[in-house]
């Protein structure tokens, strides 16, 4: 009946039928073999492109091309105007800046100003609130980085035997320029670099520092080392063992210690950890030894980037 | 309309041009650029939010324990927080820019989806 | 007020899978594996014994994490509805991995499998912190550890299309992140607190003292797009196909059961406890989500109908689902809030089953996810076939199984507002319900339909923990079908001491 209706198909009905059985194209273009399949050879990546159609004749690439960049600069502006437009107008409604009355300044800076050096015992006021009354968020901002490293791992690592080839002829080529300049001066700044990154770290509780701060002007240094003297000479003492271990330590020991100490404080027991003498360097509790193990982490995960990112391997 | 919010106006403007160069350019390195600026805006933001006029930084000097006399550190610790959490996502998008590179040979996002799907790998 | 020992229960659920994570990634091969498993599944002993208890307790306590009360120090809150939804989502998880975990083994290299370990407990440990955490700013953290931890999941698969999945996904839940960030930080500015419950009485005054209203706008808006995005909210889920498609099948049904159903709970956190239902339904945000919610389920179900390939059919059909719980929050009822609870259980429940199944039907047909090959592959691979058969049963509302109470619920909350809107959402609900029949039905049919073949294929060994796995899947749907008036009755004592 619906054919005697409509012969042609024209109907809203008929082209919406159409519709739902004409198939998502992006897919249907060829014959394709199920994702599912186990990746053969992911050597084959910087080995073989993969197969290609013929290329779209010169003139359309072109017109598209042009199209496409005249809506996007257009659309780019028109959206990045009118995203500023409505926050700048929201700014015109908020708290003026720098002002003492704000929502801002309530009772709970009062408290961290007033009682946060007798409570944690730490000089330093932002130390002592990120890694004593919001120590909980610190804890997840460590992992945030150790999941960051885990994932960079699983997609930077040289896996197989082919990769670990095609990685080590690189670096092969690399070490051609071994630059005495820049390895001398290496020779005499790492090591007060590395020192300037300890001070860092275990003046956290004391003066500006921390263990962020201070891990990234280890890892600098690592790093810097890693340039001049190439991963042989870097490999004798950062492998992925060491990197391991110590991400595992430091990591154990902050979430242990700090669920004792959130444990504890719950269930208002009395804990082991006591605020000392402001000013000590073993003072302010836990912050001292949490400083180290966020520093740790932090420097070998800087160095782990580079060096994945460098040439695939720790 | 209170415009006196410079800081404020400044870090919307950057949020506003970052989220586009993350959404709408092509080409991966230019998004990263893109979510580094938006996190950067928000992290100026938080600086401007932490400031009273007159007052200096929260490290306890000479016994001084007022709380006149200091800066709020609460929005210190955040941006302490909120740029770890920046580096780790940047980190991410660039291994997978790198390995994306490695296999497809342009840092275009379209060309790339393209050659995924017509290549089927 | 002195706690108990089983109250420090979700900082153990939170703390051991962090410290697990650590370890597993020292662990090799064998070790890591059950290491992990043994962690997932101590988590789920856990969760149980919460449950239990907190049933009994009867109502919401906090748990200050350190020395310091809130508003100066962080804090976790319990209630029924945090224990009921962790009870579920840890069991989902257990199921999806040790479902999921052979074909992980064949498919990454080795030496990368404690890595991928240690990313999904890093991923539990997310979760517990996301339900339970009563603190903006925790929840952005944990909220990143998530969107990290899933994509690398995705991309560990190796494949160009994984990596490619993985971009788009790390790249729309950036934007998420950095406006959930801004909203966060506009509404500290607002109100000066972090933590849920000081912001909300916060909120209260400046509401009513009537300044601030288009940034309190803005910053309501803000966070809830973010997590939309993150949620896969239409029209922002255009990275949910390829993700889902291109994922091994373990980290597919993570993802799809629990990665976006921790971002919804976590909204519904934030409208109950943050903004309160009054506050957020004056903004005017909720009639947009529902708006949404009501196109997600037809767009997403009509994209599916158009897909020649069995995962990604399934993938728009998770889009659909998830516009009927955001329609279910959209209604801004306290009925509507519980078919939006009751689906995010039954859907997760459900749709991990379906993703584990689909890779297995796929190994027998070719291997290929296409429709046209999956024609007949009930007859070669038969526990399979039946689990997709009770996933498509229980997505499309067949009776005792877990989709059929949550339709009740979405009708019953949809009768309950007012008559010029009743009948319209009425036929959106029964539309889509047609839609969704159509393309399951047609899918379950080809499965059983074709030539019994006069040899019997090649066995493909799926081993004993995926057929495990799948009668557990299979148990807790039909438990959530059959024993559904009592979660409901969880689940509506629980939202009453949400806020």
């Amino acid at each position: 009946m619906a054919r005697r209706l409509d012969p042609k198909g024209q109907s809203l009905y008929a082209r919406f039928l159409r519709y739902l059985s004409e198939g998502d194209d992006r897919l249907d273009r060829e014959v394709m073999h199920a994702v599912d399949a186990p990746p053969a050879q992911p050597a084959a990546e910087t080995v073989k492109a993969p197969e290609l159609p013929a290329r779209v004749p010169e003139a359309v690439v072109r017109r598209h091309t042009r199209a496409a960049r005249i809506f996007y600069l257009v659309a780019a502006a028109l959206m990045a105007a009118g995203i500023s437009l409505l926050l700048i107008l929201t700014t015109t409604d908020l708290p003026s800046f720098g002002d003492d009355g704000n929502p801002v300044n309530n009772e709970v800076v009062r408290r961290y100003l007033e009682d946060g050096m007798r409570e944690t015992g730490s000089v330093n006021l932002v130390t002592g609130m990120i890694l004593d009354y919001r120590a909980f968020d610190t804890l997840g901002e460590s992992n945030v980085l150790f999941t960051a490293a885990c994932a960079v791992m699983i997609l930077l690592r040289a896996g197989n035997r082919e990769e670990r080839i095609e990685i080590e002829a690189d670096e092969r080529m690399e070490n051609r320029n071994q630059d005495p300049i820049l390895q001398t001066v290496t020779r005499l700044l790492v090591p007060l670099i590395l020192m300037f990154g300890c001070y860092v770290i275990l003046n956290g509780h004391l003066s500006p520092g921390g263990g962020f701060s201070g891990g990234a002007v280890l890892g600098a240094a690592m790093i810097l080392y890693l340039n001049a003297f190439g991963s042989g000479s870097a490999g004798r003492f950062m492998t992925l063992a060491v990197h391991r271990a110590v991400t595992v330590t430091a990591l154990s020991f902050y979430a242990l210690s700090k669920a004792y100490s959130f444990f504890t404080g719950a269930n208002h027991l009395p804990s082991v950890i006591t605020p000392g003498t402001p000013g000590n360097l073993f003072s302010a509790g836990l912050i001292p030894y949490l400083n180290i193990c966020v520093g740790l982490v932090v420097c070998f995960t800087m160095y782990a980037f580079f060096a994945l990112f460098r040439k695939g391997d720790i | 309309m209170d415009l006196t919010n410079y800081f404020e106006i400044a870090a919307m403007i950057l949020f506003g041009i970052g989220l586009t160069l993350l959404l709408l350019n092509r080409n991966m390195i230019k998004k990263i650029i893109g979510f580094s600026m938006t996190d950067s805006a928000i992290f100026l933001y938080l600086a401007a939010k932490g400031y009273i006029s007159g007052r200096k930084a929260p490290i306890v000097t000479d016994g001084i324990t007022a709380a006149e006399a200091y800066v709020n550190p609460i929005p210190s610790g955040l941006v302490l927080t909120g740029i770890v959490v920046s580096v780790a996502g940047s980190a991410v998008l660039l291994a997978l820019t790198v390995r994306l590179y490695r296999m497809y040979h342009t840092l275009d996002l379209d060309e790339i989806t393209d050659k995924a799907r017509k290549g089927g790998r | 007020m002195t706690m108990e020992l089983w109250q420090s229960l979700p900082l153990f659920c939170i703390i051991l899978p962090l410290f697990s994570a650590a370890l597993v990634f020292m662990l090799r091969g064998k070790a890591a594996k059950g290491f992990c498993l043994a962690v997932l599944g101590a988590e789920t002993v856990f969760s149980v014994l919460f449950l239990v208890r907190i049933r009994e307790f009867g109502q919401s306590y906090t748990f200050p994490m350190g020395h310091f009360p809130a508003p100066f120090g962080n804090e976790i809150r319990g209630g029924l509805l945090e224990g009921i939804v962790l009870f579920f989502f840890m069991l989902i998880l257990l199921l999806s991995l040790v479902g999921g975990i052979r074909r992980l083994e064949e498919h990454m290299q080795h030496e990368k499998l404690p890595m991928y370990y240690a990313m999904v407990l890093l991923m539990t440990a997310s979760l517990a912190a996301q339900i339970f955490t009563n603190d903006l700013f925790t929840s952005y953290v944990f909220v990143e550890i998530m969107t990290l931890a899933a994509a690398g999941m995705i991309a560990a698969h190796g494949a160009g299309r994984a990596l490619l999945a993985s971009a788009r996904y790390m790249i729309m839940n950036m934007v998420a992140s950095s406006l959930f960030l801004l909203g966060i930080v506009l509404l500290y500015d607002l109100t000066g607190h972090l933590l849920m419950t000081p912001i909300r009485e916060t909120l209260g005054a400046v509401a009513a003292a009537g300044k601030y209203g288009l940034p309190l706008t803005v910053t309501v808006g803000l966070i809830t797009v973010g997590l939309s995005i993150k949620s896969a909210l239409f029209p922002f889920h255009s990275w949910v196909p390829d993700a889902y498609g291109a994922a091994s099948p373990a980290s597919a049904s993570i993802l799809s059961g629990l990665v976006s159903h921790a971002y919804i709970f976590l909204l519904i956190k934030i409208i109950y406890r943050v903004f309160g239902t009054e506050f957020f339904a004056g903004t005017g945000i909720i009639n947009v989500l529902f708006g949404f919610g009501l196109t997600a389920m037809i767009t997403g179900s009509v994209s599916a109908i158009r897909q020649r390939d069995l995962k990604r059919m399934i993938a728009f059909s998770s889009v659909a689902q998830i516009g009927y719980i955001f329609m279910g929050i959209g209604l801004g009822s306290e009925l509507g809030m519980l078919a939006a609870t009751f689906h995010l259980l039954s859907h997760a429940a459900c749709k991990s089953m379906l993703f584990i199944t689909t890779d297995a039907l796929a190994r027998v047909s070719g291997p290929s996810t296409r429709l046209r090959d999956i024609r007949g592959s009930g007859y070669r691979a038969k526990l399979t076939a039946a689990a997709f058969t009770i996933g498509s049963l229980t997505m499309v509302g067949f009776p005792f199984l877990g989709g059929f109470p949550s339709k009740v619920n979405f009708v019953r909350a949809v009768i309950d507002i007012d008559a010029a809107h009743r009948v319209p959402v009425l036929v959106f609900l029964v539309l889509s319900t047609w839609l969704n029949t159509l393309y399951f039905l047609r899918t379950m049919i080809s499965i059983y339909s074709g030539e019994k073949p006069d040899t019997p294929p090649e066995p493909v060994h799926n081993g004993a923990a995926y057929a495990l796995s799948l009668l557990g899947f299979i148990a807790l749907n039909a438990g959530l079908g059959l024993f559904s008036q009592r979660i409901i009755n969880g689940l509506l004592r629980g939202l009453s001491m949400f806020s």
